[in-house]
């Protein structure tokens, strides 16, 4: 290695931000296993909060809802926003650019304005709010963020490629399966987990479309925490961090993975 | 599907039926016409090129052969059937891309599979075929390995493989050798030319390198803005040029535009523009039809002098401007005291010094320069 | 001439009035679903908006612009001007904050951890933002980390939680990652040879930077920026809970007649269509004004 770098002051400041971005983690994970209920202070080492956690049959029931939602959502807008972008990449047809104006809403129209549409939308349907409502809410963002993925993805694709498998005597549909939707892979797999955290994450659209039946996660800790500090929630959030860290991990070793294979 | 394509063939008439035919094919796209009034004939077993510059409507044609485009008028024939409206994937023709388009989630081995596969060969008839593809591009130790791990040849050659492993009825190839490197270029055209040999099946080439072009095909099809400006034998084209665009694009060439004083029974006297007068033969060129006709003479063609040459062709006086030494040979511009200037390739004899500014004479025989109708 | 018979046409045929079939059945499912629950509801609200004084389970009157006017009221234009504080405020804290980490992570940082330095960096945006707003309720709170820390090394004690302050704090925290990400995919693109020649026709290290460096990045920039102020200007979570009654901002004031007591469906829509056209004129500026690659990149 060369002789070490001088300390600048952008990699001094970029340190200060990593502690920054860090710093609120950290102090929940600290705070998790503190013994004390109300104080800053250290009082010792306790993992009581986590043995409350797991016996609090709400919390889980309200993981559990949440888990239903993201994956029903994710699963079925994986199939519907992979199709919408082949099919916005392939086709040329009037009003093609009003579509894609209205897939992209989703990533711009704050989600108070999405939560408050839908839920006015389904009373003047009178229909009746229920987990299956949040699904069908969820998959609106989940599918245009799912298809915008899967259409940078489709965009770097060689064009040929489709051609190609037409050429060698597939037809439209095996061309798709065999060839496209394969080498779309990890730009899906991609698209499925942000949409899957954006899920497990949204709290508006979600109360506004949950009836008493459903009570997902972020609606149950949102009604925890707005009032005070709960040690109990800071025990979930180291869970839920590593949960996450997990799936940025894979997303990172799918994303190596797939370049890996382009590359040696 | 071969065997009704066979019936047809015997049906339709006793001569060899052709395997690719374009009648009065036209491609729009929006407001461009790619391709005007196309008609092309390519018979069983012919190495065919198409030539022409970028954006000469060229690809588009081998995409209306392979059914990528659908034409906007007239009729494509494959093996004397109609194929207009018959999808890319019932056709049968393999195609080579420019891009190769690789399935890089594929093997080598899975990827000239892919066709077999799709057409429900046993496993045991996929791998022989395989096996003897892969010898026949000589990749037979690259079986297993992803397209990302090969070089940019052996790449070209799996995806050779991938369409020859079909035994498709013509083999198109759009500017396969376009991404390589000069010398690998040279040697894969080497390979394409024994694999032609040794298959027999028709091959339709498409690229913008006239060497490849001349070097490689039986016949050529020089295009132009959408059209074909001549189909021949790469000796036709070259020396026997019927346009000034085909005297140009093939080689270098001189052209000096004119008029025609004088029709003798095998030449032509032209008045050039500066006033020149050039005497042309007209038996290996169509006769001038038009007033307005182009001179054509190859810069190889040309010969250079200090002295006054003897009697008889073209010669006139004029002196170097500019002046490159080419190892092999000399390549000089000579501005004609009438004006026009000259390409001139002289080969490298240390003859007598030729430095810029030298007077010197050039001259050439009747014989060697055509007289074209002007476009 | 005659056309050839081809034992292929009625294959052919079939084949040809089907052509509606693929792009109904790629745009068809995705479509449907995005009509439904996005583009009729956000008219609904629209129509909704015009109905004054339309309250849940009441019978309404005819349409009318009372919904619009009422927001013109001081208490609630001072909700609005709050938001558009909040979101500015916390742009330009993202950008300053944010450029520099991005410039040394595109052009500085060691190549080979160069990707996992980036992805470190963004690697909060995976938590729940429910969390991280909280984790800063829990750092700010009178007898909290921090007040603990100013304690310990002898400061005044702040109390921070429920003001504006605590806002700002909370919102650039959770989207300065978004910034540093754009506007590193901007940066690393920045060809450095035109800092060297820059350099070597005399600029100096400052002037290079602000002659090439940022107006190269301008697209980034901008892009980041708006990401940023929409996303801030909608945000709900971080003044909630972080904010406390004074820092009522639109989305919340949306919130409150929808779930809170009020039920005024009829002014939560106008409210709500006002953020949408917001949201949309900021789009718009940035089309107009800025580089259309920077829009795309959001």
């Amino acid at each position: 290695m060369s002789a070490p770098r001088s300390i600048t002051w952008p990699s001094l400041f970029t340190a200060l931000m990593y502690a920054f971005m860090y710093f609120p983690i950290i102090v929940l994970g600290v705070y998790s296993f503190n013994d004390s209920r109300y104080s800053a202070s250290w009082e010792g080492f306790s993992l009581r909060w986590y043995r409350a956690l797991f016996s609090d049959r709400r919390l889980l029931s309200a993981l559990q809802d949440s888990l239903t939602i993201a994956i029903v959502a994710v699963a079925v807008s994986a199939v519907l926003g992979t199709l919408m972008a082949i099919g916005l990449a392939r086709y040329r047809f009037r009003g093609k650019g009003l579509y894609r104006g209205v897939s992209y809403l989703p990533l711009i129209v704050p989600d108070i304005a999405i939560a408050v549409a839908t839920l006015v939308f389904l009373a003047s349907m009178a229909i009746p709010l229920s987990l299956g409502t949040i699904i069908a809410a969820h998959m609106v963002f989940c599918l245009a963020y799912i298809a915008v993925v899967v259409a940078s993805r489709l965009q770097r694709l060689d064009p040929n490629l489709e051609e190609a498998a037409l050429d060698l005597g597939a037809t439209p549909t095996q061309a798709l399966i065999k060839v496209l939707i394969p080498q779309l892979a990890p730009g899906i797999l991609a698209g499925c987990l942000l949409a899957f955290v954006l899920s497990m994450d949204d709290l508006l659209i979600s109360s506004f479309t949950a009836g008493g039946g459903a009570n997902p996660l972020p609606i149950e800790i949102f009604s925890r925490v707005r009032t005070g500090v709960k040690p109990d929630i800071n025990a979930l959030s180291v869970v839920l961090i590593l949960g996450s860290a997990l799936l940025a991990g894979l997303a990172e070793y799918v994303r190596y993975r797939g370049d890996r294979q382009r590359q040696l | 599907m071969a065997q009704t394509v066979q019936s047809a063939a015997t049906t339709a008439t006793t001569e060899t039926q052709p395997d690719v035919e374009l009648r009065q094919v036209f491609k729009t796209f929006g407001a461009d016409t790619a391709v005007r009034q196309l008609d092309l004939v390519v018979q069983p077993g012919e190495f065919f090129s198409i030539l022409g510059p970028s954006g000469c409507g060229k690809t588009t044609t081998l995409r209306l052969i392979a059914g990528f485009e659908t034409p906007s008028a007239g009729e494509v024939l494959i093996q004397g059937t109609s194929v207009s409206t018959v999808p890319a994937h019932r056709r049968p023709v393999n195609t080579v891309f420019q891009s190769y388009a690789l399935f890089d989630h594929m093997t080598v081995k899975d990827n000239i599979a892919f066709g077999l596969k799709i057409r429900r060969l046993g496993t045991a008839q996929v791998r022989d075929r395989v096996a003897e593809a892969l010898r026949l591009v000589r990749m037979e130790t690259m079986a297993n390995r992803y397209p990302a791990q090969l070089s940019g040849g052996q790449q070209q050659r799996v995806a050779l493989a991938r369409a020859l492993v079909n035994r498709p009825a013509v083999m198109l190839l759009d500017e396969p050798l376009g991404a390589l490197d000069q010398k690998l270029r040279k040697q894969m055209q080497v390979e394409l030319a024994n694999l032609h040999r040794q298959l027999g099946i028709t091959f339709i080439l498409v690229t913008h390198d006239q060497e490849e072009a001349l070097s490689l095909s039986g016949r050529i099809a020089v295009m132009n803005n959408g059209q074909i400006e001549q189909i021949g034998t790469p000796s036709d084209i070259y020396d026997r040029p019927r346009t000034p665009f085909v005297a140009d694009f093939i080689g270098d060439t001189n052209l000096l535009p004119g008029r025609v004083d004088q029709t003798y029974p095998a030449q032509v006297q032209v008045t050039t523009e500066s006033g020149l007068r050039v005497l042309a033969q007209s038996t290996q060129s169509p006769r001038p039809t038009v007033q307005n006709v182009v001179v054509s003479v190859r810069p190889e063609k040309i010969n250079l002098s200090l002295s006054a040459p003897g009697s008889g062709g073209n010669c006139y006086q004029g002196q170097v401007s500019h002046l490159m030494y080419l190892g092999t040979h000399l390549h000089c511009v000579v501005r004609l005291s009438s004006g026009e200037a000259l390409t001139v390739r002289q080969p490298n004899r240390a003859e007598g010094a030729i430095t810029v500014d030298t007077p010197v004479y050039v001259h050439w025989t009747a014989d060697d320069c055509l007289v074209l109708n002007a476009a | 001439m005659t056309p050839v018979p081809s034992p292929l046409r009625p294959w052919a045929d079939r084949f040809a009035p089907r052509r509606w079939l693929g792009p109904v059945a790629l745009l068809g499912p995705g479509g449907v679903w995005l009509l439904l629950l996005l583009v009729l509801p956000t008219l609904l609200i629209l129509e909704i908006s015009l109905v004054p004084g339309l309250r849940l389970g009441q019978p309404s009157g005819g349409y009318g612009l009372g919904n619009y006017l009422q927001i013109l009221q001081p208490v609630y234009l001072r909700v609005i001007g709050r938001s558009l504080a909040f979101a500015l405020g916390s742009t330009v804290l993202c950008l300053l904050l944010g450029f520099p980490v991005a410039y040394w992570l595109a052009l500085m940082s060691p190549q080979r951890w160069r990707n996992l330095l980036l992805v470190g960096f963004i690697l909060p945006l995976w938590t729940s933002s429910l969390l991280r707003a909280y984790a800063w309720a829990a750092i700010l709170r009178p007898s909290g980390v921090l007040n603990t820390i100013l304690t310990a090394v002898g400061l005044p004690t702040q109390n921070w939680l429920n003001t504006p302050t605590a806002v700002f704090i909370g919102l650039t925290y959770s989207f300065l990652p978004y910034m540093v990400l754009i506007l590193y995919a901007s940066l690393e693109k920045l060809d450095t040879r035109l800092l060297e020649a820059a350099a070597d026709l005399g600029a100096t290290p400052s002037q290079g930077f602000w002659k090439i460096t940022v107006p190269q990045t301008l697209p980034g920039i901008a892009a980041g920026c708006l990401l940023v102020f929409i996303s801030t200007l909608g945000d709900f979570v971080v003044p909630t809970l972080l904010g406390g009654a004074s820092s009522m901002n639109i989305s919340r004031l949306i919130y409150n007649q929808f779930l809170g007591p009020t039920r005024a469906w009829g002014f939560g829509s106008a409210l709500s269509m006002v953020l949408i056209l917001a949201v949309s004129l900021a789009i718009a500026l940035l089309l107009r004004y800025g580089d259309k690659r920077s829009v795309s990149e959001t």
